[in-house]
This record gives structure tokens, C-alpha cells and sequence, in this order.
């Protein structure tokens, strides 16, 4: 059953062996960042040569998950933040992965409003993986499902106010004078006209106790927090220098190209590797679980061999599938009641009873990641550990999977994250398929290498949106109401099968299939409803995709409620407003984007509007497409876009995470499909799997709600509403209802 | 053979259909040029040859012997060159992977156009793929660096 503590709970007790903290690293052999934070890590620990802060924090935001599991003991470990060198410079470390949403930025503002340094000074770097970085909520260092700003808001305002307690400290000391009469200023401790540089009592500071207690700013006092703020990324991602994982380079190096099952399921019989061989610059092939590799010193070489291979794979059963099958399969399904996951009153009576019921069948398909960035890994194996250089939203999993694959501890596994070029959820896997797989291949070959996915490897590889099919039936009162409402959901789970399913599996509900149907708001004002799941199982791997459960959810839930307004004959906005309960959030976002877009104005000829509002990661977010459809494309012309995501760190990200969203989410209500014929996905690159272009960009115009209540995500909730409003505009312009995605309207 | 990188002669061994793209990221170690395809779908891999905005990764680097190869390191020494300045005025950026591409792709529109409307920043910009969705960041970023170049004198290139 949905329970509402399930949201940011759902992973959190899967520390079940929490490693012990990392040890001081101290290699040989690594330079520049790596030493500077193996030293910083060092230091940290005998707190010496500069302040680091040890943070001591209580895993306060922890939730118990499952009645009667065993309760964890969250183990206290130091959390290492912020650097101060002598020089002045302050170095944040960032435990948190930078894959486009803004973290490079906003969770320094969020140390530095306390800490009261001078933002023109500040740089970041990714922290290594260690227990001191682990997520607040979900006890292992991740990136994901929008927490990142919220879940360490607390933790970094508290490190950034304990260094500058300990710096004001230590200056006092020095002045000999009363620590109370002296403030923080610009990376300095000022006491009358006198200014002492932090970085010349950070030393001294590192040597006194910590305080027991820190005092944060009211937020009236932020002057940081809350302002408009440039990323401090832009620089080095506008002139080719920010280091992402397809560009790192180690001593003696190897580039491998893995050849991969063509079906999902299929097992290698032989493979025969001497026209590989043969491709000048190929160093070796090796076999690993995943296929075969080749090696090679570069890339060409590399992709020239793999493609080389001559392979005899046991295709099996899923060789027959095409998406027809698997559609006819899961409507068979959908038209019989699932496992329940949200249940009032009695659906079936009611719906017999009524005299006017709303049906309808909604279907969207397999999608991938597609991140800019191709997969990889690079992997050196050496007496002491491994090492592992690579862009992940998923450290501390990483580290585990890498741990198992070369029978080491997890602190053995070092994780050097680049930057992401992209994420969206492919590159947080549980499985870690594209670093166990790189690890494999070092460990086969006993080479430092380099594994790069193509295109076509990413668009086959799997790890996909699922694909969804939803019955909806609605039962209406004379004055338009819905009195009954079912909600039958089919598709594959994204966590069965991986380690987090006791956690995140409830009584036969995968709580990410039901997000955003079985807590949706509107259920509260219809007395029977019932929001149930058919879990079926496939060869194909799918994953979380931008937005996860929401991703379908939204697109149904919101476009079936418009066409119970059509059939109640009723304003969409207004039928909206009177089902919501009247302190609802969706409200407050729905209004300020009704205002701001003229909803009810007249709008130019052969265009229309739609509205969707949804709650994901705990923001709220309404949106209204403006468009038009010409030579059988659909164009958006404009959106507007209200969010409420509680209080806000930098509002450029939000403006940026939702036009992100949007661009994300069209690119799928317009274009994205991956089908399957033979048990073979169909599209293999950018030609035929469809993102969306810049001349398809519509105006987006994003507007915050001034909020101060409970702070959610921004990197995700821009994603859901936008399929369901440009479906409803469609329908607003055409008067045909489009239940599938991709939107076909020709 | 004998490429001209950035006004750097490099002589490198590569077999005759190595694309342009793997010789400047593997051979010769300029990594701001991005692979995001490999056929001339999505333009992470733009880089200018003699001017030109070419896809590196369908063009096999003999095709540029002798031509002058710029990549984003050579746009400017320090980041400057007036589409860097608006891009980072404009905080297009996110994951940043694709950028180096789409600032190639509009340095050599304001080179042709140095005051394009947003129809000639369709047509230039359409090659390269953002899944991050910058676009409208993008479009603002390249009408201010048409003014950040007119300011400058109006050189792009």
C-alpha cells in the first residue's frame, strides 16, 4: 500500500554493511586534484595544515522504512566540506555529482552564506567516495531523485557556520580580544578596524575543539541564498576544459569497445576474433560477462575491432518480441484488476451505477537516457584497490558492485567522479552495469583501460524508461464530479531484482510504478477509487528515467482529469481548483501560471492551450503549452511555467532546471519511442531515436511561488507536467484525445 | 600525415579513414571536441576547418591535411572570444557536454551573419543536439555575443 513516508525513505536502509570510513589515502603516483584531496582527506583526519572541517552530523533526516525491520545504527563519521589554505582560497568539496543541474554552484552558495567568505574565491571539487558523503536520507553517497539541495541544506549550512566559528575563534585568540566582538566579512574576521585574513588563522583554527553548537542565520539575514547566482562551472565548460570521464587519460592506457547481446537475454555461444586481431592499433580482445571486448590504443581501433568480431550468440526465447506483442500483452492485463496500491470505497458499484463514465486507454514506450555523453569507465586495478575515474550519480553503490567483482573492501574501490555529461538516472544504476563491466574488462586484460560506449551501444544497452500502459475509468455525478475513479497501471518494475526491492517493494507495489497515481491529489475528493499494478517481467532492463514514476503518471493522471472536465463540460483550470483541496500547493502553482499565462484570453488563430499540474519530489509544478499544429507537426509555441519548491538557493538554477524539464520532457511527447522487432530495439542513434532541436524550443517563461514551506527538488519536477499540457492543448485545438506518446497527429 | 591544429603543425600516424574527431581527442590530445554520435547527428563534435563549422566525427582527418583545424581551445587563449563572453554572461551552460560544439556552430554563424535573426539561429544551431535543453539560453547568448562583437569591433572569428 502507498504510505507517504515512502518518497524519501524508499532506499534509505540499504546501508545494510556500512563500510567502515575510509582510511587517509596517501598513494604515489597521483597528481594534482587526486594528491590535493588525498591530502585534504589526511588532514582531515589528524586536522592539521589549514582548517577542514570535521562535521559532525546525525543522520537526522533518516526515515525508518519498513515496520519491524531491524533499526540501523547510522554510523556518525566525519563530513569533510570546506578547505581553507593559507592563501585565502576556499575549496569546497562537493559530495554531491555535477551533472548539469546546478549542484557546482548552489551548495556552495549554501556554505558560503554561513561561512562568509568571499564568493569570488570559491572552488569546487568533487569529493572521493567515502561513508562522510553519504546521502542524509538515503545513507549512501548518491546523486538523485531531486534531494540533492534539500538534503544537504542543513548539513553544508551548519559546516559553513562551524568553520566560521572556529576562523572567528582563532583570529580573537590572536587579537587577543573577545571572539563575541568580532564578525565574519568577505573572508576575513573583522574587530574594529583590524582584519585578519582566514586563511592566516585557518591553521589555528583546525586546532581547536569543535563547537558544540553553531547558531544559523535566519533566513531574513541571507544574502547569498536566494540571489541570482552565474554557475561557477561556465568557465571551463566554455572553453573545453572541464574534464568529463570520455576525456580522462591514465599512463598506459587501453581503449576498449565492448560488443554486446543484440537481443535482451541472449547468451554468447563463440565468438572468433582473428579479423579483430587484425585491426592495426588492436592490443587484445578479451571475453567478460557482458560480451567481448577489444582493446586497442585508441577509439577508432577499438570500434574497428569490436565491429570485426564475428559472434554466435544464443538469441532465446525474447528473440519472438515485437512491441505489438508486448502492447497486446500488457492491454490484456490492464483490462484485469492489479495488485491494489491505493483503495476507498467500492470503484466497481459505483461506476456500474453511474450514468456517465469516462474511459480510456493510455499507452507510452520504452525511452532511453540518451545522455550526451556516451558510457564510460576507466579503470586502473592495482595491488591495493582499484581505481576508478568516471562520471556517476552513484558512488556509493559503485563502490560495493566494484568491491564484489574483485573480492576487495569498498574503501578499496577509489572513485574519482568527473564531470556528468549527462545523467537523467542511466548513470546511477544498481547493477553499475557500465563500471562493473569496465572493471571486468581491466580485470580479464590486467590493463588500465578505458571502455567507451557508442551511440548505438547506448540506444541498445537497455537500462530504459519501461514501457507503460494505464485503464483509466472515471464515474461522473450530475453536476460533473467524479464519484469513482480506477486507475489499473501496468509495466515493468525498475527495482525488482536489484538490491534495493526489500526496501522499496511493499505488498507486491513497486512504489515508484504508482508515484504520482496512488498519492495523487485529486483522490482525496472522490469517495471510491482504486489505483492498482501489474508488474510483469522481460529480459529488458529498465531503470529510472528523469522523473521516474512521474514520467507516466503525470502524462495519464492529468490528461484523464481533462477529459473528465470535457465530459463534466467544465473549465479545465476551474474543474481542477474545485477537486484540489483548497491549501493544495497544485493550487498555488496553478493559479500563478494561470495568471501569468492569460489563461482564457483569446489566443491567434489555429492556436490552443493545455494546463497540467503535478507534484514530484515534493515541488509543485503547473505548466500551460500554447500550440498550433501545421503539416501534421506539433509545435509549441510557449510555456508557462509556476513552480513551488519551497525556499529557494538560486533561482537561475530553477529557471534552468525548468526549461531542462521541459526540453526533456517534449523531446519524449514529441519524438521518443524505442520499439522492439525480434527481441531487437529498432533505433540505434539520433537519426531515428528523435530528441528534440533548438528551432523546436518553445518560450519558456518560469515563475517561482514565494514559498517558505517544506523545500523539494528542482531537477526533475519541471519533466512531468509538460506531455499532459500540450496533450490537452492538443485537444483544446483538435478535439481528438491523444492517449500514446510519442503525440502523432497526422 | 601533417594537420595544422590552432596554428600548431602536429604530424601524426592515424590509418587513412580515422575520423578528424579521434585524431584530436586520442593522437593528439585535445579533448574539448566531443564525440556524441559519430554520424553527424548531434554536432558535439563541431570543430572549424578553414572557417567552416565541420562534424569531425564523419570526416576523416586526411580530408583536413592542410587546412587550418580550429577546435574550442583555439577559439580563444582564455575564453574570451565574444560567444565564450555571452555564454558565460548568459549561464547556458549545465552538463556542458555539448557546448564546445554549439559555441563552435555559433562562432561560425556570427563569422557569416554578425547580426542573425533567431530564423538564421534555427538554421545554424538545428545540428546541435542539447539534452540538456539550453536552447533558449543558447538563442539569448548568441544575439549577446552579436553585441558583445560589435562592441569589440566586430570580430568573431
Amino acid at each position: 500500500m502507498w504510505r507517504e513516508d515512502m518518497k524519501r525513505s524508499d532506499i534509505a536502509m540499504h546501508a545494510e554493511t556500512p563500510s567502515p570510513p575510509n582510511p587517509p589515502l596517501e598513494r604515489e603516483g597521483l597528481k594534482g586534484d587526486g594528491l590535493e584531496r588525498r591530502r585534504f582527506l589526511k588532514n582531515s583526519a589528524l586536522a592539521a595544515g589549514g582548517l577542514v572541517i570535521a562535521c559532525f552530523m546525525p543522520v537526522a533526516v533518516r526515515r525508518a522504512l519498513a515496520e519491524g525491520a531491524p533499526a540501523t545504527k547510522a554510523p556518525v563519521s566525519p563530513n569533510a566540506f570546506i578547505r581553507i589554505a593559507p592563501d585565502n582560497s576556499v575549496t569546497i568539496l562537493l559530495k554531491h555529482s555535477e551533472m548539469g543541474q546546478g549542484v557546482w554552484t548552489s551548495l556552495p552558495m549554501v556554505v558560503a552564506e554561513e561561512l562568509g567568505c568571499d564568493w569570488s574565491t570559491v572552488r569546487v571539487e568533487h569529493a572521493p567516495a567515502a561513508p562522510e558523503y553519504a546521502h542524509t536520507a538515503f545513507g549512501l553517497q548518491m546523486t538523485g531523485g531531486s534531494t540533492s539541495t534539500w538534503e544537504s541544506f542543513d548539513q553544508l549550512r551548519t559546516a559553513g557556520a562551524m568553520a566560521r566559528t572556529l576562523l572567528i575563534a582563532a583570529a580573537a585568540a590572536k587579537l587577543g580580544v573577545n571572539a563575541v566582538e568580532c564578525r565574519a566579512e568577505k573572508g576575513h574576521v573583522v574587530h574594529g578596524k583590524r582584519r585578519i585574513r582566514y586563511g592566516d588563522v585557518a591553521d589555528a583554527a583546525a586546532k581547536l575543539p569543535m563547537p558544540a553548537d553553531v547558531k544559523l542565520k535566519e533566513a531574513k539575514d541571507w544574502t547569498i541564498i536566494g540571489k541570482p547566482t552565474r554557475r561557477l562551472d561556465s568557465l571551463a565548460k566554455t572553453t573545453g576544459t572541464a574534464e568529463f570521464g570520455i576525456d580522462v587519460k591514465r599512463p598506459d592506457m587501453l581503449v576498449a569497445v565492448v560488443a554486446r547481446a543484440p537481443v535482451f537475454g541472449a547468451k554468447l555461444r563463440t565468438f572468433d576474433a582473428t579479423k579483430a586481431k587484425a585491426v592495426a592499433g588492436v592490443v587484445d580482445v578479451v571475453q567478460v560477462p557482458s560480451g567481448v571486448a577489444v582493446l586497442a590504443k585508441h577509439f577508432w581501433a577499438a570500434k574497428k575491432g569490436r565491429d570485426a568480431l564475428v559472434l554466435d550468440w544464443d538469441e532465446g526465447a525474447f528473440a519472438s518480441v515485437t512491441t505489438a506483442s508486448l502492447r497486446e500483452e500488457y492491454r490484456r492485463r490492464a483490462a484485469t484488476a492489479g495488485t491494489p496500491a491505493k483503495v476507498a470505497g467500492d470503484v466497481e458499484s459505483a461506476l456500474k451505477a453511474a450514468g456517465n463514465v469516462v474511459e480510456g486507454v493510455y499507452e507510452v514506450p520504452f525511452l532511453a537516457h540518451a545522455p550526451m555523453e556516451p558510457l564510460n569507465c576507466t579503470v586502473a586495478i592495482g595491488a591495493d584497490g582499484c581505481d576508478v575515474w568516471t562520471g556517476t550519480q552513484f558512488q556509493g553503490v559503485d563502490q560495493m558492485n566494484v568491491a564484489k567483482a574483485l573480492g576487495i573492501k569498498p574503501e578499496q574501490v577509489r572513485i574519482h567522479t568527473t564531470f556528468l555529461g549527462g545523467g537523467f538516472g542511466r548513470r546511477a544504476n544498481p547493477a553499475s552495469d557500465f563500471i562493473a563491466e569496465a572493471v571486468q574488462v581491466a580485470k580479464a586484460s590486467k590493463r588500465t583501460v578505458k571502455v567507451v560506449w557508442t551511440r548505438e551501444d547506448d540506444i541498445h544497452g537497455g537500462y530504459y524508461r519501461p514501457m507503460w500502459t494505464s485503464r483509466l475509468r472515471a464515474a461522473l455525478d450530475k453536476d460533473g464530479k467524479p464519484t469513482a475513479w480506477s486507475h489499473t497501471i501496468v509495466g515493468q518494475s525498475i527495482i525488482e531484482g536489484t538490491p534495493f526491492a526489500s526496501a522499496m517493494i511493499k505488498d507486491g507495489i513497486d512504489a515508484t510504478s504508482v508515484e504520482g497515481a496512488a498519492d495523487s491529489p485529486y483522490l482525496a475528493a472522490i469517495p471510491a477509487h482504486r489505483v492498482d499494478l501489474h508488474s510483469p517481467t522481460s529480459p529488458v532492463t529498465v531503470l529510472w528515467w528523469r522523473s521516474v514514476g512521474h514520467s507516466h503518471t503525470a502524462f495519464v493522471v492529468e490528461s484523464f482529469v481533462d477529459e473528465c472536465a470535457h465530459a463534466a463540460k467544465q473549465d479545465p483550470l476551474a474543474y481542477r481548483r474545485a477537486l484540489l483541496p483548497k491549501d493544495a500547493r497544485e493550487r498555488r502553482a496553478l493559479d500563478l501560471a494561470a495568471d501569468k499565462f492569460g489563461w482564457g484570453n483569446p489566443l491567434p488563430d489555429g492556436h490552443a492551450a493545455g494546463l497540467a499540474v503535478h507534484q514530484s519530489f515534493d515541488s509543485y509544478v503547473a505548466q500551460i503549452a500554447e500550440v498550433s499544429v501545421a503539416d501534421g507537426k506539433v509545435r509549441v509555441h510557449r510555456v508557462v511555467c509556476a513552480i513551488d519548491c519551497g525556499p529557494v538557493v538560486n533561482p537561475l538554477t530553477v529557471e534552468a532546471q525548468m526549461q531542462s524539464g521541459i526540453a526533456y520532457g517534449l523531446s519524449a511527447a514529441l519524438h521518443g519511442e524505442l520499439t522492439l522487432k525480434s527481441g531487437r530495439i529498432e533505433q540505434s542513434n539520433f537519426h531515428d531515436y528523435v530528441a528534440l532541436r533548438l528551432p523546436e524550443m518553445p518560450k519558456v517563461e518560469v515563475h517561482i511561488v514565494p514559498s517558505t514551506d517544506k523545500m523539494g527538488g528542482c531537477g526533475e519536477p519541471g519533466t512531468p507536467p509538460i506531455a499532459p499540457a500540450v496533450g490537452n492543448a492538443l485537444f483544446a485545438l483538435t478535439g481528438k484525445r491523444l492517449r500514446s506518446l510519442p503525440f502523432r497527429v497526422a | 600525415m601533417k594537420l595544422v591544429v590552432n596554428g600548431q603543425p602536429h604530424e601524426v600516424d592515424a590509418p587513412a579513414d580515422m575520423p578528424l574527431l579521434w585524431v584530436l581527442r586520442d593522437l593528439i590530445g585535445l579533448t574539448g571536441t566531443k564525440f556524441g554520435c559519430g554520424m553527424a547527428q548531434c554536432g558535439a563534435c563541431t570543430v572549424h576547418l578553414d572557417g567552416q563549422p565541420i562534424r569531425s566525427c564523419v570526416m576523416p582527418a586526411v580530408a583536413a591535411a592542410g587546412k587550418a583545424i580550429t577546435t574550442i581551445e583555439g577559439l580563444s587563449k582564455d575564453g574570451t572570444h565574444p560567444v565564450q563572453r555571452a555564454w558565460q554572461e548568459t549561464d547556458v551552460v549545465q552538463c556542458g557536454y555539448c557546448q564546445s560544439g554549439q559555441i563552435m556552430s555559433a562562432a561560425a554563424l556570427l563569422a557569416q551573419k554578425p547580426q542573425p535573426s533567431d530564423a538564421d539561429i534555427d538554421t545554424a544551431m538545428a545540428g546541435n543536439l542539447c539534452r540538456c535543453g539550453t536552447y533558449q539560453r543558447i538563442r539569448s547568448a548568441v544575439h549577446r555575443a552579436a553585441e558583445l562583437a560589435k562592441e569589440g569591433g566586430g570580430h568573431v572569428a
